[in-house]
């Protein structure tokens, strides 16, 4: 659960960043449109949480400049023009949602999470692979009924392999999922989250396919 | 409230008015004086035709002829035949017994049996007869009158259809003008494009173009203010979010270091919103100062010195206030001046991005305050921009409210005097001019 927060102001941005971690998200930050834009290029995000006014420009022509390349990626506004035509005309230009500053940060995280929820085509907000079931709001999970305590990149790491099902991720993948462009990444972190994983729901919940990376099966 | 087409009717109507009485007094007067000629000639000619009846010695048969069937001008003309002795020979039927013409010959006018009567005599010694023929000039009145009626009666009757053509034509002549009128009353309040002019009669261009231009100042001066009120909207809600999603971040974090951080960064929020704040209002008292407020002495050096101790500390960096500034008078608006001052300070201060030295001094031409600091400068192509409202540059990790250089510059232009910017060519770092006239004193 990856997402780009493109904000100009440091302390908001700062302040984005670390309770939409706390939230089990990892994001990324820019500060303008150049930087979105390369950052968008790379790809990879889940959802973007999108100021509109930029120091280098708008918001809204860089929401427009995606929507024409195709890239439908969510897009939530972040914006303290929340008059009722400024909303229209964000959502128009191809945003998905919309929240005038300020605003409350469970409420962005909530907002993203359906955002993400319906980028990924699920309209239930518990994810769930037979016997187990994740809830992305809480960051809770539980196997057959009883719960089981991860942390937060076990947690994004199972919902990762869960949101396709018999679908293989390689590492790289599951790493962009997981950490942001300025975070350190352990070379075997994934491999080490993973263990983690099957000691606590079960060796043969995530399958290794040699060479190619690691993939959940649908129950049978 | 006054209409234009009832004015112009009431115009037209009595303009048309008055020519259509001239022509009629000029008609009666006309016809009048015709008819006189016409009377008269009419009694001339009787009175030589009865003359010389009476001369072929006939006179009986004058006196005999039979009555015509009265009309309401039967009976004009009356003729009497009178010895020149005073017997009356004879006359004619319904003709007075009284003498119409008593002594004298052509034309007289005299009352007789209560009327007066117009008579033409003819007096012939050699046959001694005197021969009067006379009508009434009551009943030339008359007729004048009848003639004059029997013309303006239609008149009349074509008074209210001239007055109902005047106001149907000025209804028509008037149309463009209510087209415009119309279509102005019926735009939205906010709808501020221009009207069209193609139509448009050449009398109201002019009228359209000052409304035209109207209406582009009023749209200039209405995108403005939206403009100031949206960034001013983002710039105060931005760091109100970034205020919430802090404490929202130290309240939901268990990690006692995310806390402080999270906290510390409130501090850093509020301190900043606080200037911005602060800024505003300067902004607002700024554009809503008289004209002309009172001015006094200050001296620069103290005033210099008071900016510094109330602006933040920075570590390592040092502010140098030029000794020769101290006692340096300059007479103008103390607030406007402390405002210029304090802004210019604060935004050096903002801009060091390291230990370094900002300095306050005089200008070498003595006119001016220069302020140099040792900060990245500004890219030069963004240097005619940085005095606008809310312009913070792309160079970010400052954190400017994008206000400080606005207010300057506003101030400044209050006490006539002018900010200058430009980047130091000794070092990297920005050069502030304010800029007074030579004679030492800031006009206003």
């Amino acid at each position: 659960m990856r997402i780009l927060v493109v904000e100009d102001d440091p302390i908001l941005a700062e302040g984005l960043k670390t309770g939409l971690g706390l939230a089990g998200w990892t994001v990324d930050q820019v500060g303008d449109c150049e930087q979105a834009r390369a950052a968008i290029a790379v790809g990879g995000f889940d959802a973007l949480v999108l100021d509109l006014m930029l120091p280098d420009g708008s918001g809204l022509d860089l929401l427009a400049e995606m929507r024409r390349a195709r890239d439908a990626t969510p897009v939530l506004l972040l914006t303290a023009l929340d008059e009722t035509p400024d909303r229209i005309r964000g959502l128009d230009a191809g945003a998905d949602d919309y929240l005038g500053k300020p605003f409350d940060l469970d409420e962005l995280a909530a907002r993203l999470r359906a955002l993400s929820r319906r980028g990924a085509g699920r309209s239930e907000a518990s994810l769930s692979l037979g016997g187990l079931v994740l809830h992305p709001a809480t960051l809770g999970a539980s196997l057959d009924g009883r719960p089981v305590s991860l942390s937060r990149r076990e947690f994004a790491l199972l919902s990762a392999l869960m949101e396709r099902p018999d679908v293989i991720r390689s590492r790289a993948e599951l790493e962009d999922r997981l950490y942001g462009w300025q975070e350190e990444v352990e070379s075997n972190a994934v491999e080490v989250h993973i263990h983690n994983l099957r000691a606590k729901i079960g060796r043969a919940a995530i399958e290794t396919v040699r060479g190619v990376g690691y993939r959940m099966r649908r129950p049978s | 409230m006054s209409s234009l087409r009832r004015r112009l009717f009431l115009l037209l109507a009595a303009a048309t008015g008055a020519i259509w009485l001239c022509a009629v007094a000029w008609t009666f007067i006309c016809s009048r004086a015709e008819l006189e000629r016409v009377l008269d000639t009419r009694l001339q000619e009787a009175a030589r035709m009865v003359h010389s009846l009476v001369a072929a010695g006939n006179m009986a048969t004058a006196a005999d002829a039979p009555a015509f069937e009265e009309t309401s001008y039967s009976r004009q003309l009356s003729c009497q035949i009178w010895s020149l002795g005073g017997r009356l020979l004879a006359r004619s039927s319904g003709a007075p017994m009284q003498n119409l013409a008593r002594d004298g010959e052509g034309f007289v006018e005299h009352m007789v049996a209560g009327e007066i009567w117009r008579v033409y005599t003819i007096v012939d010694k050699a046959k001694d007869v005197r021969v009067s023929v006379g009508d009434r000039v009551g009943l030339r009145n008359q007729l004048v009158r009848d003639l004059v009626a029997g013309l303006v009666a239609p008149a009349l009757l074509i008074v209210p259809l001239l007055g109902l053509m005047i106001w149907l034509s000025l209804g028509r002549g008037l149309k463009p003008l209510n087209a415009i009128a119309g279509e102005i009353a019926l735009r939205r309040g906010d709808d501020m494009s221009a009207i069209a002019d193609g139509e448009a009669p050449s009398e109201v261009r002019p009228l359209i173009a000052a409304l035209n231009g109207l209406f582009g100042k009023v749209e200039a001066a209405r995108r403005h203010e939206r403009e100031i009120t949206a960034f001013a909207a983002h710039e105060l809600r931005t760091p109100l979010a970034g205020l919430k999603t802090q404490v929202q971040v130290a309240l939901a974090a268990s990690d006692p270091a995310v806390r402080d951080k999270a906290l510390r960064q409130t501090l850093v929020s509020v301190d900043r919103t606080n200037r911005l704040a602060r800024q505003l209002l300067a902004l607002a008292r700024l554009e809503a100062m008289p004209d002309a407020a009172a001015r006094e002495p200050v001296d620069l050096g103290a005033a210099l010195r008071e900016v510094d101790e109330a602006a933040p500390k920075r570590d390592g960096v040092v502010v140098a206030i030029d000794p020769a500034l101290d006692g340096c008078m300059l007479t103008t608006e103390p607030l406007s001046l402390s405002l210029i001052l304090r802004n210019l300070h604060e935004n050096a201060l903002g801009h060091m991005t390291g230990p370094g030295r900002i300095c306050w001094r005089l200008a070498p031409d003595g006119a001016g305050l220069l302020l140099e600091d040792e900060g990245p400068g500004i890219p030069a192509p963004e240097l005619p921009q940085v005095t606008q409202r809310f312009f913070r540059g792309s160079t970010r990790g400052t954190s400017g409210t994008g206000l400080g250089l606005t207010i300057a510059e506003m101030a400044a232009g209050r006490i006539g005097a002018v900010l200058s910017l430009e980047n130091r060519s000794d070092r990297s770092g920005l050069r502030c001019r304010l800029g007074w006239n030579a004679a030492g004193e800031s006009r206003s």
